[in-house]
């Protein structure tokens, strides 16, 4: 056995046992910590399958922002956690769950395994074409370029479920601040932390959203860093999380999908077709989109995991 | 000169991988969270380290070595404020120990 192959065995292994803890194990709290150490172990899985772009993508959204989200709804049930197991439903329930979870994923193996090979792929079409858009990430040319709608929805998507969450606020404190909490620090360890790693983080951050036109990166991982940063801020007790209220937040909110749909209008009026960019600007038009998407997509993903407003206006 | 980098690269990684096993044995065996956390903290302080020192005559530019060395710092940086954090909330009873 080659090192290699023993190297990926042993992460398939792994793999299929952290998914396996995560469904089976008791307690909500420690399935999410296995769904994260799932995550960070599916990001090694990719890079061993060089797409370096959902490699990075897997480690800051599927495993770190999912999983601090899922962290938060775990902690919301754990006072109701042991009367619903209290509630648990009967044998056959159980059993034709599994049944159906089950053939659900035979028929997806299926699907899998039974795929023509060669399998179909649109790589030829997009390495042909990258050079019309200027840009040499063939992932940030697909998701910007060739299929920039998916991406605008994809957007939008993340705006409604921000405000999905915000609308879960009672009345008395629509348009305060989320419960996020405001640690006092007595000990000023974390305080200290957020002065030495936020700077450093927002650096990184902007070099991963930078360097996503040529290389592995993009403004989806640089703005779950910069998203990370501002939680630790606020973590620290440095900076409270913002009122709801707030028309510049909600202003800055909006400026990434409003640019994106401007520039898509833009383009069937001067290229022709809706999100398309004309000849020679392709590169203009997609930096212009992913500078304002960038802090939209930070402070949306910022305050997802924030929460629905739980302070009056005021406090 | 190549043989020698070589040498260094096995020797330096085989090390570090020996204080990540150590740490992972002392996370699993030892009786409590201050001794785990010095265990686990051994494992990301000296092990991550010797790896990245002995990873480093096999990059190929000087930009690359310094992202490795910037990990290493990143990690110890977290690694350190981690463990206070961890230990503080042991010792105050918010997490059991």
């Amino acid at each position: 056995m080659t090192p290699s192959l023993a190297l990926n065995l042993a992460l398939a292994l792994l793999l299929l046992g952290m998914a396996g803890w995560a469904v089976l194990v008791r307690s909500t709290q420690a399935a999410v910590i296995g769904f994260m150490v799932f995550g960070l172990l599916l990001t090694l899985a990719w890079a061993r399958l060089d797409g370096l772009d959902v490699a990075l993508t897997e480690a800051a959204i599927g495993g770190g922002l999912t999983g601090f989200l899922l962290l938060g709804a775990a902690v919301r049930l754990r006072s109701v956690e042991h009367r619903a197991t209290l509630q648990a439903p009967g044998l056959a329930t159980r059993i034709l769950a599994a049944l159906a979870a089950g053939s659900v994923t035979l028929l997806l193996a299926f699907a899998v395994l039974t795929l023509p090979s060669p399998a179909p792929s649109l790589a030829p079409a997009v390495a042909e074409n990258i050079a019309m858009t200027q840009v040499g990430n063939p992932v940030t040319a697909v998701l910007l370029a060739f299929r920039a709608l998916d991406t605008l929805l994809e957007t939008l998507v993340l705006v409604l479920a921000m405000l999905g969450i915000w609308s879960l606020a009672d009345d008395r404190v629509w348009g305060g601040r989320p419960g996020f909490a405001i640690a006092h620090d007595a000990s000023g360890i974390l305080h200290y932390a957020a002065r030495i790693l936020v700077p450093i983080g927002v650096v990184i951050g902007g070099y991963i959203f930078w360097i996503g036109a040529d290389d592995p990166g993009g403004k989806f991982q640089g703005a779950t860093l910069l998203a990370a940063m501002w939680l630790l801020l606020v973590l620290a007790g440095l900076r409270d999380a913002p009122r709801v209220s707030s028309q510049a937040l909600r202003l800055w909110v909006v400026l990434g999908p409003l640019v994106f749909i401007s520039v898509g209008l833009l383009g069937s009026w001067l290229a022709g077709s809706f999100l398309g960019y004309p000849q020679g600007y392709a590169k203009l038009m997609i930096v212009t989109v992913e500078l304002a998407l960038l802090p939209s997509l930070t402070l949306i993903l910022g305050l997802l995991i924030m929460g629905a407003p739980k302070r009056e206006i005021g406090r | 000169m190549s043989l020698l980098l070589n040498l260094w690269t096995i020797l330096a990684v085989s090390l570090g991988v020996f204080f990540f096993l150590a740490g992972t044995l002392g996370l699993l065996r030892f009786p409590d969270v201050f001794t785990r956390l010095h265990a686990l903290t051994k494992a990301d302080n000296l092990g991550l380290g010797l790896v990245v020192l002995g990873l480093l005559p096999q990059m190929n530019s000087i930009h690359a070595m310094l992202k490795l060395l910037l990990i290493w710092l990143l990690v110890l940086f977290s690694g350190a404020i981690v463990s206070q954090m961890l230990a503080q909330a042991a010792r105050s009873g918010e997490i059991d120990s």
